[in-house]
């Protein structure tokens, strides 16, 4: 069991890392200032879900790594993040669309998370949840409202939905450790949540006139590790870069 | 050693600034969850606001100072998660003094009632988030002054 909840622990952790470093990408650059502050605090709560959840991956280990070893030190497959969250940022309705996504699927999940039978995924979860149900309050008002705006706001977020949709499918993909954890009450099983999370988007995506489209093809392989897009490396080389040439550098 | 009672802890604490608002304290922020002794160690107990709040190891090292200070050799610091803080945790002394500072202190509405200058109903957000994790971003519609709201979760 404790190798199923590691590597779970390491799904939801590298989920919040991976999206949360590409977030604070935006820091200093967004489009306007009150962007730039909503983004930024938005990476920092994902940041703070990461120390939790790799925290408490690296306990369940047992081998003597930290969260932040666990951040720093490993190479792209031995993450576990979706496809999804590893995708450049490209343009601000991008990285709007993208979050808007996965915030309705982090919710939905924490959710269930939140009443886990392991009593430290149950109060990690509680405390997430919260943050998450808040992210998702501003990126489903910010999808309307640009889905919903000009003729070219509207085109670039349906070209962002066109995009990313073939990323959503890993989302709710289940495998040989979800079935385990599952079993054992810890973490619902992802498959289940995708029913109440296509009702809620396809009622946001109405409201933002932006079509969902038809083909249900999926991406997978980031969150069993088997293959990850070139963009993770990449990311990787900023991310991990002063821990790999000054290794163990403090401050 | 002589171990001060939890009720004068208490006093002391709540006179230890949160480091971002330094108008209320940490007891009326309400993240000090508990403190008891355990032989002659003193074990506070400590609740994160945002999970990601850069502020929390400031308000660790503040609060274990101002114990120091008061002669307390022997202190445990324990993060304590559950249950979660939400803004009811604040105290009404704490939400009158963030106002009078000139922060709309948390409203179940979702949103300020009023401008914490002025007083008018006319306000407006402009942005979801602020200058900290806690905060979101407001303006008054009459006195044209922008403030800050302290979100509630």
């Amino acid at each position: 069991m404790s190798d199923a909840l590691f590597e779970a622990l390491l799904r939801l952790g590298d989920n919040t890392l991976v999206l949360g470093h590409r977030v604070s990408e935006w820091c200093g650059k967004a489009p306007v200032l009150e962007e730039d502050i909503a983004l930024a605090n938005t990476a920092l709560d994902l940041i703070g879900q990461t120390q939790m959840w790799l925290g408490y991956a690296a306990e369940v280990e047992g081998a003597g790594r930290t969260a932040d070893d666990l951040a720093m030190l490993r190479d792209v497959w031995d993450f576990r993040n979706i496809l999804m969250v590893e995708r450049p940022n490209m343009d601000f309705g991008h990285t709007m669309m993208r979050q808007f996504l996965f915030d309705a699927y982090h919710r939905a999940a924490l959710r269930g998370l939140s009443i886990s039978t392991d009593p430290r995924v149950a109060e990690i979860a509680a405390k997430a949840v919260k943050e998450a149900t808040y992210h998702l309050e501003r990126s489903a008002e910010t999808v309307i409202a640009l889905g919903d705006g000009t003729q070219v706001s509207h085109d670039k977020m349906q070209a962002a939905l066109d995009l990313l949709w073939p990323y959503v499918g890993e989302m709710f993909e289940s495998d040989a450790v979800d079935a385990q954890i599952s079993d054992a009450g810890i973490a619902p099983d992802p498959a289940t949540l995708r029913g109440g999370w296509d009702t809620y988007v396809q009622g946001v995506m109405a409201e933002a006139t932006l079509s969902i489209p038809e083909d249900s093809f999926a991406h997978r392989g980031g969150r069993t590790g088997a293959r990850h897009t070139e963009h993770l490396g990449h990311m990787l080389t900023q991310m991990q870069w002063l821990q790999r040439a000054y290794p163990d550098a403090t401050w | 050693m002589v171990r001060p009672d939890l009720q004068r802890i208490w006093g002391w604490l709540d006179e230890v600034p949160d480091p971002e608002i330094p108008v209320i304290s940490v007891v009326d922020l309400g993240i000090i969850r508990d403190v008891t002794w355990d032989g002659d160690t003193l074990e506070v107990a400590i609740t994160p606001t945002y999970s990601g709040c850069p502020a929390t190891s400031i308000i660790n090292l503040d609060v274990e100072t101002a114990l120091r200070d008061r002669g307390i050799g022997k202190i445990r610091l324990k993060k304590q998660l559950s249950p979660p803080w939400t803004t009811d945790w604040l105290t009404a002394k704490g939400a009158a003094k963030l106002e009078a500072y000139g922060i709309s202190p948390p409203s179940p509405a979702g949103g300020p009632s009023r401008c914490p200058r002025c007083q008018s109903a006319n306000v407006e957000k402009v942005s979801q988030f602020g200058s900290t994790p806690c905060k979101a971003h407001w303006r008054c519609l009459s006195c044209l002054e922008p403030f800050d709201y302290f979100k509630c979760i």
